[in-house]
């Protein structure tokens, strides 16, 4: 950083040329392509009453879709931080054979188009498909119920947990795991009060960061799902159902809904992932 | 890397890694085998020709289309971007870097909303563009415009962090022995910042040939018109026909894998 910071108007003094056109075009270009279409949203619903929004955004199979939505989200999420926290420790610290491939193929949620996914997840965990089978005869149904909405989206929030967990597991310091050790510690009581508490604000950042994905996703989920109303219908897919049916006003207002706890997921993402940053043993 | 002195027991160490590898497998290896399996289970004949078919050759053409439109016009605007919020200090910035990051957390179907807000027959805009005659909606501006919206910072912010770790020390060194800002630009940093940048280009264009839920609010589910690849594959697979569905959509798994591969090896050079 600069030693001295002098302002000239809201800019720092630069040799540097472009700063006003280059910011200029970012702002103009934001605002017509994003900022502008997404206060439609806003305009839109301000058609609305209160209690006219609030009768739209609690009618019960509203309703039923948001607790399908944030429960399944949260599952996925949930599984996601297990077990992707197992990923990303065996990635880090154990050699196996294969290991390379593994590694990037854990982006494959964030490469793969979510529709292919889902006809993908759809076939592989059908009654007559490659996993399917092995859980029909247990009397676990996956497709078009509740458990494979979770399964998409656990599918569609694995790499964030292990892509955010990596590097701080990478630069762990081993010292003070041998601290922990030389102070009769053994591995059990080294990771549950020595590793997790340092990796935990960026494991909780993974968990949001899946949760926050998977409430809005949609096409690895609507092939899975079956979509019956009050049952396996969700959010993202009330909103189609609804403009299919031309009623904008009532899309609008559960996207509203969406957008809100979207935004207020993402401000708790910045607030962790600064948490994480202040806990770093630099 | 160097190994940990104390580490777990063997067993332990055995027992941990084929859980994940499971993990993986169940999740992740076997779907994506799944897709090159069904779509070649009938053959390579039906396979080829389920590709080459009139529907399928348009889904693909426009998916192109859309890509060869969408790339480079937020290729531009994250350069753009990226300039600004890394050479520069300026009030605002934090501000502008979180807008920009603004569809990321908006869920597909509601980037599709708000361009029917915008410009269908009920929006903001829709009465007027009727009267000049001007299909956006349900036609392929549509699409273009959903495709750019959804990929819109994939550039920016992969540049943003690599400019500002590059810092301005090599521009104003080539400024001061007399370059103009457009030598600057393309003899110091964009070479700088190449890998980054062909890393934030081929994200994008993985996304704009493969969003589903955005696209699929704006197209309007026209056959041979304004049907992508994406949506190509709903419409096969919702049809029972399964083979064509997949064959569709291995182009997409590949195009997934060949971004992984490309990602990789970028990530080796920067």
């Amino acid at each position: 950083m600069e030693p001295l910071i002098k302002f000239t108007n809201i800019k720092e003094k630069s040799v540097l040329p472009g700063f006003g056109i280059t910011v200029g075009f970012t702002i103009l270009y934001l605002s017509l392509m994003v900022l502008i279409p997404i206060s439609m949203l806003f305009i839109k619903t301000s058609a609305l009453t209160w209690p006219q929004f609030w009768e739209v955004i609690s009618a019960p199979r509203v309703v039923a879709s948001y607790r399908l939505s944030f429960g399944a989200s949260l599952l996925g999420a949930l599984i996601n931080a297990v077990f992707g926290f197992l990923v990303a420790w065996v990635l880090v610290r154990y050699p196996f054979p294969g290991k390379k491939i593994i590694d990037v193929l854990v982006d494959l949620p964030f490469a793969l188009p979510t529709a292919v996914a889902g006809i993908a997840l759809t076939t592989t965990y059908a009654s007559n498909g490659v996993l399917g089978r092995f859980l029909e005869p247990l009397g676990i149904k996956a497709v078009f119920s509740p458990l494979g909405v979770v399964i998409a989206l656990t599918f569609i929030g694995l790499p964030f947990v292990v892509r955010t967990l990596q590097p701080v597991l990478q630069d762990l310091d081993p010292e003070i795991e041998e601290a922990a050790a030389c102070l009769g510690a053994n591995r059990f009581k080294t990771f549950f009060q020595v590793i997790l508490p340092a990796v935990f604000p960026a494991l909780m950042t993974g968990f949001a960061l899946a949760f926050a994905r998977a409430l809005g996703e949609y096409g690895s989920v609507i092939f899975i799902s079956g979509n019956m109303p009050m049952r396996t219908e969700i959010t993202p897919l009330l909103m189609i159902t609804k403009l299919e049916q031309y009623d904008y006003t009532g899309a609008t207002a559960i996207a509203v809904v969406m957008l809100v706890v979207s935004f207020s997921l993402l401000l708790t993402i910045n607030l962790l992932q600064w948490w994480s940053h202040e806990d770093q043993p630099n | 890397m160097s190994t940990p002195i104390i580490t777990e027991k063997k067993w332990l160490r055995i027992l941990l890694t084929s859980i994940s590898l499971l993990f993986m497998s169940l999740f992740l290896l076997v779907p994506l085998g799944t897709i090159f399996y069904a779509a070649l289970q009938k053959g390579l004949l039906l396979y080829v020709t389920s590709l080459i078919e009139p529907d399928a050759l348009a889904a693909i053409r426009l998916t192109l289309l859309t890509a060869t439109i969408a790339v480079p016009i937020n290729l531009i605007f994250g350069v753009c971007a990226a300039w600004a919020i890394a050479k520069f200090n300026f009030i605002g910035k934090q501000l502008l870097i979180t807008l920009i990051d603004l569809p990321f957390t908006v869920s597909p179907v509601i980037s599709g909303l708000i361009f029917v807000l915008l410009f269908g027959a009920q929006g903001f805009l829709g009465p007027w563009l009727i009267q000049h005659n001007i299909k956006i909606l349900f036609a392929v501006p549509g699409i273009v415009l959903a495709t750019i919206f959804i990929t819109f910072p994939y550039v920016a912010r992969e540049l943003i962090p690599l400019m500002q770790a590059q810092g301005n020390d090599q521009e104003e060194a080539a400024l001061t022995l007399g370059a103009n800002g457009w030598q600057t630009f393309f003899h110091i940093t964009l070479p700088n910042i190449r890998w980054g940048l062909l890393y934030g280009v081929i994200l994008l264009n993985a996304r704009a040939m493969g969003e589903f839920g955005a696209v699929s609010v704006v197209s309007g589910h026209i056959r041979g018109l304004t049907n992508t690849i994406p949506l190509h594959v709903e419409i096969l697979y919702n049809e029972y026909n399964f083979v064509a569905a997949f064959a569709m959509a291995s182009i997409l798994a590949l195009l997934a894998l060949f971004t992984l591969v490309a990602k990789t090896v970028v990530e080796w050079k920067l």
